[in-house]
């Protein structure tokens, strides 16, 4: 089986924070990481590999340095690496993405395709579906376990807001993954000594007969027109005194509220 | 690409500082965009001395605009039970389609339909269009977004709301894309713009770190989805008057290559949180599972519901089901008590909604008291024991 995950890299949400002064997002040396989702998906691709055989592929649409995740990808148990860059994705939206990822998938080759749920920088968990759909082939979201394979059809349980779905999905098909389907390994050593050296294939705009005017900021739907920081504005009173006597006032509170 | 004016760009690293994505850095005194720019265009209203700039005259997959029409509700029903997020954007469509002066219709996709549109209309609906079919009891991708797409196409809605849930999530991206349409995912704002008429869709990116506002200036519909509990449902008003129109749908339309073989409804998953008025959530500060179930006791007296920040949650003092927050759930309470929470961006953004917010927390600086109705400096272990004994004693 011929598996294609795409990772994408993205800025560590964690080391972001508001600062309250300017109220803009401050920003102390926030690293790029491989999307935390996209993890999974890659460990989820390297055990389908191992129980029934084939390749796996890592894909990520990005700037040359998205190399890095790819390489990373690799050394937790990806054969391939394939970047697809150009300065003409700047921009892309999840349209333009999907439209990318797909002409590169096709370009590549796959049985199964396999994505994260959502990527934490644009938050969005819009690029699986649209991708299956621009490769036009069946896909299901949020699957939090495989529990069958079977040459050209897989069995994934679907997580939803009021339980899971039992589902059974033909290939070539995608699927996108939560966090709790798998516990990524860590990179083995033999694993990061090929990641080194590992040569990744990039592919560019024309090499994947990409149309200019479905590429990045052109080729967008949405535009962003404004960003700013959220704002909370509330009316405060602070309840200050002995325990006891914020004791009262609290449960006083309470009591008109409640 | 982001435009840098060389003359006018003064190096003061303000950009630089602020960029979430790394991507721009100060050389010889002037800005530099690195390729992994995003084009957000946050460091664009920061720069003081007006030097950046984004392009954004985009070309676009162009469509006729004039010939779209009409706000469109996707109103979610799921094994005999109507999403509340469906009656939540019924209110919020209801004001657009007013803004707009065109009609508000609800799609309502399943099987065993029966006294459903009825409760769209007296919650705002003026049409409900109507698909029944045996092979819609079941969510698939395919057959529910094959009748959607099918819908749109024919009646050229302007503007197409669907609830960001597990099954819009799902579909919607799948109908946006054979359009063509724009979507912005998991909204928490929606007004008109008025010079145009353009819908403005703003929604937290980047973990709720950032806010966005997008707009679709050349395709249609506009597509969002938008975040369960933030948007306000009408009153049930049984005496509005609306239309029920059943939809014919070609049959090869309904079927799908994923087969849903069961459908596990399981407990586990579910929590009350979205449906009491009091949540008593309870963070780090409590210290261990000991000390959390003063939270439980708390909420038991209030008659409210149990909640925690992620914290709480790994560390295995409560189920990831109570989580609230960016990975978790949103809540809207009429009271949201935070005790030895401290706030954290990704914790706010699931309870910023919530009409009072009760802060408990011994750092007087602690982030959650920026948001708070009601702060209280102090100790949980002094406080909440108290507050117990004194609910327990009225
Ligand atoms: C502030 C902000 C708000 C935005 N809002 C919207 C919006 O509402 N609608 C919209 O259409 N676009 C939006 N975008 C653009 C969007 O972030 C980009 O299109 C991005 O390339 C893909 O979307 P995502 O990060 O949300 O990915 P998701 O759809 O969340 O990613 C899901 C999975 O797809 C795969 N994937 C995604 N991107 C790549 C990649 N580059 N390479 C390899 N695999 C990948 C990964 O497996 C990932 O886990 C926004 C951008 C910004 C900066
Ligand atoms: C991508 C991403 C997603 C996330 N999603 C979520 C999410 O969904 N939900 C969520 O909650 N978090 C989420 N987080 C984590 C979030 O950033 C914070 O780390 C988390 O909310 C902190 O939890 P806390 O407030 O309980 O702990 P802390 O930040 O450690 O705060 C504990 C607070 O308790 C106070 N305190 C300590 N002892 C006492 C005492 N005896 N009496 C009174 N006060 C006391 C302290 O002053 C402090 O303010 C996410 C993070 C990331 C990066």
């Amino acid at each position: 089986m011929k598996i294609v995950v795409c990772v994408k890299q993205v800025p560590d949400a964690k080391d972001v924070r508001l600062d309250p002064k300017t109220n803009t997002l401050a920003r102390e040396g926030v690293e790029s990481i491989m999307n935390p989702y996209d993890r999974h998906a890659l460990e989820e691709a390297v055990r389908l590999k191992e129980k029934v055989g084939g390749t796996v592929v890592a894909l990520s649409m990005g700037p040359p340095q998205a190399g890095e995740v790819l390489r990373e990808a690799v050394a937790c148990g990806a054969d391939e690496a394939v970047l697809v860059s150009d300065r003409a994705f700047a921009g892309a939206d999840t349209w333009a993405t999907s439209y990318t990822l797909a002409r590169a998938v096709r370009k590549v080759g796959f049985d199964l395709v396999i994505c994260g749920k959502q990527a934490i920088d644009g938050d969005t968990a819009q690029v699986g579906p649209g991708l299956a759909c621009r490769l036009d082939i069946p896909y299901v979201t949020c699957v939090r376990a495989v529990t069958g394979v079977d040459g050209d059809k897989l069995e994934l349980q679907r997580l939803m807001d009021d339980g899971y779905d039992e589902l059974e999905m033909p290939l070539p098909g995608l699927f996108t993954v939560v966090r709790e389907i798998n516990e990524p390994r860590v990179p083995s050593l033999k694993g990061k000594m090929r990641a080194r050296k590992i040569e990744i294939t990039t592919l560019s705009g024309g090499d994947i007969d990409a149309d200019p005017a479905c590429l990045g900021l052109a080729g967008s739907p949405t535009q962003v027109v404004k960003v700013f920081s959220p704002q909370f504005n509330r009316d405060k009173t602070m309840i200050c005194g002995e325990v006891e006597a914020q004791v009262e006032e609290l449960v006083a509170v309470l009591e008109k509220l409640v | 690409m982001l435009k840098i004016d060389t003359d006018a760009c003064t190096g003061c690293g303000i950009c630089e500082d602020n960029c979430a994505f790394g991507a721009i850095t100060v050389e010889d005194g002037q800005a530099v965009a690195g390729d992994n720019c995003a084009l957000c265009g946050s460091c664009v209203d920061l720069c003081e001395a007006g030097a950046l700039s984004i392009d954004k005259a985009s070309t676009g997959p162009g469509t006729d605009l004039s010939l779209w029409s009409g706000i469109w509700v996707y109103t979610e029903f799921r094994h005999g039970r109507l999403a509340p997020v469906a009656l939540e954007l019924l209110g919020a469509g209801r004001r657009l389609a007013d803004d707009r002066g065109v009609p508000l219709t609800a799609v309502l996709l399943g099987h065993g339909l029966e006294t459903v549109p009825e409760t769209l209309i007296s919650h705002g609906a003026d049409r409900v269009l109507v698909a029944d079919y045996p092979q819609l009891a079941e969510f698939t991708d395919d057959a529910y977004a094959n009748v959607f797409e099918d819908l749109i196409n024919r009646e050229r809605p302007e503007v197409v709301l669907a609830g960001a849930t597990a099954i819009g999530r799902s579909f919607i991206p799948r109908v946006a894309n054979k359009l063509s349409a724009g979507l912005t995912a998991d909204c928490t704002g929606l007004e008109i713009r008025k010079e145009d008429g353009a819908l403005l869709q703003t929604r937290p990116a980047f973990g709720g770190n950032i806010m966005a506002t997008i707009v679709c200036p050349h395709s249609r519909p506009q597509m969002s989805t938008v975040r369960p509990l933030v948007m306000k449902p009408l009153p049930a008003d049984a005496s509005r008057k609306g239309e029920v129109i059943t939809a014919g749908i070609d049959p090869a339309r309904l079927s799908s290559r994923v087969k849903v073989i069961n459908s596990v409804s399981s407990e586990s998953e579910k929590s009350n949180l979205q449906e009491v008025d009091v949540v008593v959530s309870g963070g780090r500060g409590l210290n261990d599972e000991e000390g959390f179930a003063l939270i439980s006791e708390l909420a038991e007296l209030l008659g409210g519901g149990v909640a925690a920040s992620r914290a709480a949650v790994d560390s295995g003092w409560i189920k990831y089901s109570h989580q609230v927050g960016q990975t978790g759930k949103t809540v809207s309470p009429k009271v949201y008590i935070a005790c030895g929470i401290s706030g954290a961006i990704q914790h706010v953004i699931g309870m910023q909604a919530s009409d009072t917010v009760i802060a408990i927390n011994r750092d007087e600086n602690a982030p959650i008291f920026d948001i708070a109705t009601y702060g209280l400096v102090g100790d949980v272990f002094e406080i909440l024991p108290r507050v117990i004994a004194r609910l327990r004693r009225d």
